[in-house]
């Protein structure tokens, strides 16, 4: 599905990932840990195309993504939902709207405006927000509309990056359950954080597998967790 | 990013999705109508302008080149006389349609303007002019005036060659100038909308990078802003064309003994050609989104 192969990333003359081997299974579920700035958001960018490697392989659903042009890359997010750290909204647009967005730029108007958007809003507990523009959100219904705008066109993958970076634990566990539900569906998850506890609380519900990087490297996480 | 006739199309269909994904900009909007506006009310004048010297240029082209003047300079005995044998001199000259002598009253009336009227002819050493009307094969200027030089010693032939070139190099001039001008204001809107759109997309590039992680393709960013340019463009030329032609119809006129200045307008079948200014506009602001478009589209990638 996804395939990082000895991949590396260099950036301003400083090598950030190097040596990075991956491959994202069918229905899997991933935590992607480590401290900050040790290249997390850098990993999940290689996994959906917002970024090239600078040596290895990444490969997106079988394609080797520098044989990819933009047009390609547009239609495999398509296939990936992402939930950014800085939840990115278009502010003029209602929440539904922005949730909306992915159906809209695919010309599927009509999905846009159907009914299952209405059982979306309602799984992430949004319904009452609906018309509601984006600055007029907190924190933790920003990152619920991120997923519920991420996993619209019910995508074969889900990458989150920092989803309860900025939510209190209630809504980080309220968060992570949606999370939980969407891998049961059959989706594939990789959750890139920093917060140990949230990987502690997941594991009595699913079989993650938690990857750490350090010192550039990715290395499978030890009992510690 | 790949041009097809779906790409002009899409403009005119609409899409009020994809319109409402590019947030307002009013303002901008506002300004870019009036210097479409603006422009296409000058583009009018300055055609009007062109198919004016053109006309002119045709006119006098094909006025002059089809006359000429014989002047008999000679002593008042002999002037009679040379006028008949370079009358029958131009009988026999190919080229010739007609030929005839001006009467005293008819060059009375050419000097009239500098001498005022009344001006006794017989007082003055005026030579006696001879019109010569030319047909479609035209005369030989050369071979007429060797033969007038041996039979008429006082004819001087003036083919109006001397003179009818600078007029009617000036009028072409004038006409060209004013293609000039409409080449420049299309340049100009170009460069405006170019302006405009690569305003909008920087200061969109947020809205680009969203767009772009929720799997927009650069055709569908990129349609978004062409679409509001070009129709803008169109709508704001239209505006500008329907005042420059009432402006136009508003001009005075004089009747048929006027200059350049009072035919300054549109004849006929060329009251098409102004309509087509608001369809250029709409055609270069496209051109100039669409590549804006791409550059931006290309840079934020």
């Amino acid at each position: 599905m996804i395939e990082l192969e000895n991949v590396a990333y260099s950036y301003g003359g400083g090598e950030l990932l190097s040596d990075i081997s991956l491959k994202l299974a069918p229905g899997s579920f991933h935590f992607l840990t480590g401290p900050s700035g040790a290249g997390k958001t850098t990993l999940l960018k290689l996994c959906y195309g917002a970024l090239l490697p600078t040596a290895g392989h990444v490969r997106l659903f079988g394609a080797d993504v520098r044989g990819l042009d933009r047009d390609d890359i547009a239609i495999i997010r398509r296939r990936v939902g992402v939930v950014h750290q800085d939840v990115q909204f278009l502010d003029h647009l209602d929440v539904s709207d922005n949730v909306s967005l992915p159906l809209t730029v695919s010309g599927r108007h009509a999905e846009a405006a159907g009914g299952d958007l209405g059982e979306l809003m309602s799984w992430v507990g949004l319904t009452n927000r609906a018309n509601a523009l984006p600055p007029e959100l907190s924190g933790g219904e920003r990152q619920r509309a991120a997923l519920a705008r991420a996993v619209i066109m019910s995508p074969d993958v889900v990458l989150a990056d920092e989803p309860t970076g900025n939510v209190d634990w209630d809504m980080s566990q309220r968060l992570l359950r949606l999370l939980i539900e969407l891998n049961k569906m059959g989706k594939t998850v990789l959750i890139a954080t920093h917060d140990l506890s949230l990987i502690r609380a997941t594991k009595a519900h699913v079989q993650a597998r938690v990857l750490r990087i350090a010192n550039r490297r990715i290395q499978l996480a030890g009992a510690d967790l | 990013m790949r041009f097809d006739l779906s790409n002009l199309r899409a403009v005119f269909a609409g899409d009020r999705h994809a319109d409402r994904v590019v947030p307002p900009s009013g303002y901008t909007a506002q300004l870019t109508l009036f210097a479409a506006a603006a422009m296409a009310f000058l583009a009018v004048f300055a055609l009007a302008l062109s198919l004016a010297a053109g006309r002119l240029a045709d006119r006098w082209g094909e006025e002059l080149a089809r006359s000429a003047t014989i002047r008999i300079v000679a002593p008042r005995d002999q002037r009679a006389a040379q006028t008949a044998a370079a009358l029958r001199i131009l009988e026999t000259t190919k080229g010739v349609a007609s030929a005839r002598a001006l009467s005293d009253a008819e060059q009375q009336a050419l000097l009239a303007p500098w001498f005022g009227e009344g001006l006794a002819l017989d007082t003055l050493p005026i030579p006696r002019l001879i019109e010569v009307v030319e047909d479609a094969t035209g005369i030989d200027p050369a071979g007429l005036r060797l033969r007038l030089s041996a039979e008429v010693p006082g004819a001087v032939l003036d083919d109006h060659a001397r003179w009818r070139a600078p007029l009617v190099d000036t009028a072409r001039g004038l006409r060209m100038l004013a293609w000039l001008c409409i080449a420049l204001i299309g340049a100009a809107v170009a460069a405006m909308i170019t302006l405009a759109a690569n305003a909008a997309l920087a200061a969109n590039a947020q809205v680009i990078a969203v767009l772009r992680l929720v799997g927009a393709r650069d055709d569908y960013i990129a349609q978004a802003f062409i679409r509001r340019f070009t129709l803008r463009a169109l709508a704001g030329a239209g505006v500008g064309t329907a005042l420059g032609l009432v402006a136009i119809l508003a001009l005075p006129t004089a009747g048929p003994r006027t200059g350049f200045l009072t035919g300054l307008g549109y004849q006929g079948a060329h009251w098409i050609l102004p309509l087509l200014i608001p369809v250029l506009a709409g055609i270069v602001a496209f051109v100039a989104t669409r590549a804006a478009a791409r550059r931006t589209l290309k840079e934020l990638a």
